[in-house]
């Protein structure tokens, strides 16, 4: 913790205020009075201040007054010229100790966030002419270069492994901390941490295409969309600073000047006196500060747990979101097709998805891959011989000697097998050896594993309705929308069908809600940015869906749709608390102030107490592991 | 043409007011200043030659806020 991680312009204002205070301490325990007193104490002034003092000049110069710094020059100033010398250095003082902690943590909370961020690449490996590894900046890599990463070492550039096999953490990615296996062919993303094994990796793109340099440019460039919060904040510091400085005016002459006609003592050293206090109190840091401060915490806390959001504005979209409306494959099906069961087998189970795989060995249709997935045992294609495939309709081959079948009903029809049709909902696999039915295989993609729970989840974090669309057949979006128990399905919906239920969607909501659209980014950019918020999951390595998506989940696990939505929530609600607590407390002390029952200690407290308070809660927005 | 440039600055509302005075700049069509990653992103107008236009933005942000740089 050397020097706590300041920079060179903090220590030297950590200097100053020691100095000052020292200097304060040691001036009022001194037994001085008057004009001696007024000189000695300027010392202090002008170490604390002088920089102030400058920049109100060049405020005022510029045309440009209602700054903080002129607020503090003229409360503190007019402060010294009422007499009050220790309360005016004491205001300079604390307001400087105030930015400098103002500095320190946003200093900090910066250095925090680009540390969560911290999946640029500095480097990539190049095998040189000796074979001698030789280090190389990302950038100037060409697409096609073989580049080396190491165990320990970031894969620096998108690619595909040409030799080598490693374990890969995606968890800077995704927020995934379960490590991914790779071998030669496998396409590779970067920003993955190579944790075992040296990969010689062909570049597929350039460094300022890859999946990392998207990552970043797209969080560092989060907040130049900003949220409605920010926005009223921008506009309410323009009209609240002039309007505070009228109003100190106002309250310096009006008072004495309706005093004197009435024939009491104007009392003028008194009002000017409250109207310096209302001049501190109005600053309108903290919440300057705090609630950009929040939002950028909120993003980055979200993107370490593989959700990037595009912009404050989305983040606060997504904490109002009340309807979400599913594509149903990628999204909370696998959009991969496995054995969900075998009916009515003659032999056993075992041996039938043995025979199935064996004569379906020779394709590589997805079905006949699930089979052999299912089947989970190396196939020995040299039992296998004449192979027949009759298109539409499946497989004839001999297997072991017995002439084996395997297709649809149609087939089953043409080796005359009595076949037994199926209850389930998928696709069919009749099987028949020697002529005889021998049973049926039922292929079908599979609901992800959390599909059940997130569609739970996002009851929770307060969704009203979930809607599911898919271009399947009826039968089986009314299975899986039962199954994860949401409220409205649509089927057999083309492309553009779902861009025309997405709009009627979006008239059927009440104002004030929101409604999001989830799909896997492919087929769906049109529906995407016709959402009021649009969240592509899966998207590693898409970049059609980082490009029209507002917000990207990194993986494909739908629980991140509700954490994103509830990181949202508890980002929005720091900003509303910081909001309310800032404007209260500034609101009572300005009245306190001006009634004259609060003087110039609360008014520090008002400014800088306040301001500390908000950024160590905006702070939190960070936090959101274990939402 | 967009370009992002790094920027110093010590306060965020002091880089609101540069990202209001960056807008005012003639040649800029948009600029934004992000002050949690101390950067400012602007967008040129057609024909603006950023090696011209941004000596004027640092000159019109050093007018409302003394104590800020732009690294161009």
């Amino acid at each position: 913790m050397k020097g706590f991680g300041m920079n060179k312009k903090q220590k030297r204002m950590l200097g100053r205020i020691l100095l000052s205070a020292a200097l304060i301490v040691i001036l009022k325990l001194l037994p001085i009075e008057g004009a001696l007193s007024f000189a000695l104490f300027m010392v202090p002034y002008l170490v604390i201040g002088y920089d102030i003092l400058i920049k109100a000049g060049k405020g005022v110069r510029n045309r440009q007054p209602f700054d903080e710094n002129f607020l503090m020059a003229v409360a503190t100033v007019g402060a010294i010229a009422l007499g009050d010398y220790v309360e005016g250095v004491a205001v300079m003082l604390f307001y400087q100790i105030g930015e400098l902690f103002q500095s320190y943590a946003v200093g900090k909370s910066r250095q925090n966030i680009s540390e969560l961020m911290d999946i640029r690449p500095d480097y990539a490996n190049i095998e040189g002419e000796n074979g001698e590894l030789v280090q190389v900046d990302p950038d100037e890599v060409e697409v096609g270069s073989v580049i080396v990463v190491r165990p320990g070492e970031k894969v620096p550039i998108d690619g595909v492994i040409v030799e080598g096999e490693a374990t890969l953490n995606t968890s800077a990615l995704t927020g995934e901390s379960v490590p991914r296996d790779a071998k030669a062919g496998d396409e590779v993303i970067s920003g993955c941490v190579d944790m075992s094994g040296l990969l010689k990796i062909r570049t597929t793109r350039e460094f300022g295409e890859s999946t990392v340099s998207k990552i970043l440019d797209l969080v560092e460039n989060a907040s130049s969309k900003k949220s409605s919060p920010e926005n009223f904040i921008t506009k309410f510091a323009r009209v609240y600073t002039p309007a505070v400085c009228y109003g100190a005016v106002a309250l310096a002459v009006v008072p004495p000047v309706v005093r004197m006609v009435m024939g009491y003592a104007p009392m003028f050293s008194e009002w000017i006196l409250r109207a310096l206090t209302f001049l501190v109190i109005s600053c309108p840091c903290a919440l300057v500060v705090s609630i950009p401060l929040s939002f950028f915490a909120g993003i980055g806390g979200a993107s370490r747990e593989g959700v990037l959001v595009k912009g404050s504005n989305y983040l606060e979209t997504l904490s109002k979101t009340k309807v979400v409306v599913f594509d149903k494959t990628g999204t909370m099906t696998q959009g991969v097709f496995e054995v969900s069961g075998v009916h009515h087998a003659q032999i056993d189970e075992a041996k039938l998805l043995e025979y199935a795989a064996l004569a379906e060995s020779y394709s590589s249709h997805p079905i006949s891959l699930s089979l052999q997935r299912a089947h989970g045992k190396p196939l020995d294609k040299a039992r296998v011989s004449d192979v027949q495939e009759i298109s539409g309709n499946g497989v004839l081959a001999t297997v072991d000697g017995k002439r084996v079948a395997v297709g649809n009903g149609k087939l089953m029809e043409k080796v005359g097998a009595a076949y037994k049709p199926c209850g389930g909902v998928g696709t069919v696999v009749h099987v028949a050896i020697d002529g005889a039915y021998a049973g049926h295989i039922l292929i079908a993609d599979q609901l992800k594993p959390h599909a059940t729970e997130a569609i739970a989840a996002l009851r929770r974090a307060g969704v009203r309705k979930t809607v599911m669309l898919t271009g399947d057949m009826d039968r089986v979006a009314q299975k899986v929308a039962g199954e994860l128990a949401i409220d409205e399905v649509y089927s057999e919906l083309l492309p553009a069908d779902k861009v025309a239920k997405v709009e009627a969607l979006l008239e059927q909501k009440k104002p004030g809600e929101q409604l999001a659209f989830v799909g896997d980014g492919i087929n769906d950019a049109p529906v995407l940015s016709r959402a009021d918020i649009g969240i592509a999951m899966g998207a590693l390595g898409s970049d059609a869906a980082i490009e029209a998506a507002d917000v990207v989940l990194m993986d494909d696990d739908p629980l991140k749709i509700a954490k994103a939505i509830a990181i949202s929530k508890k980002c929005l609600r720091i900003v509303y608390e910081n909001i309310v607590f800032a404007i209260g407390v500034k609101a009572v002390c300005l009245l306190l102030g001006a009634l004259g029952l609060a003087g110039m200690w609360a008014a520090i407290f008002a400014d800088v107490g306040v301001m500390v308070i908000a950024v160590l809660n905006a702070i939190r927005a960070l936090r959101v592991k274990n939402l | 043409m967009k370009k992002v440039y790094k920027i110093e600055v010590d306060c965020a509302n002091c880089a609101n007011k540069m990202e209001e005075a960056a807008n005012r700049t003639p040649g800029v069509k948009h600029a934004s200043v992000n002050f949690m990653t101390l950067k400012m992103s602007v967008e040129f107008d057609e024909g603006a030659v950023p090696a011209q236009v941004m000596p004027h933005v640092l000159a019109n942000c050093k007018k409302v806020e003394d104590d800020c740089e732009i690294f161009f």
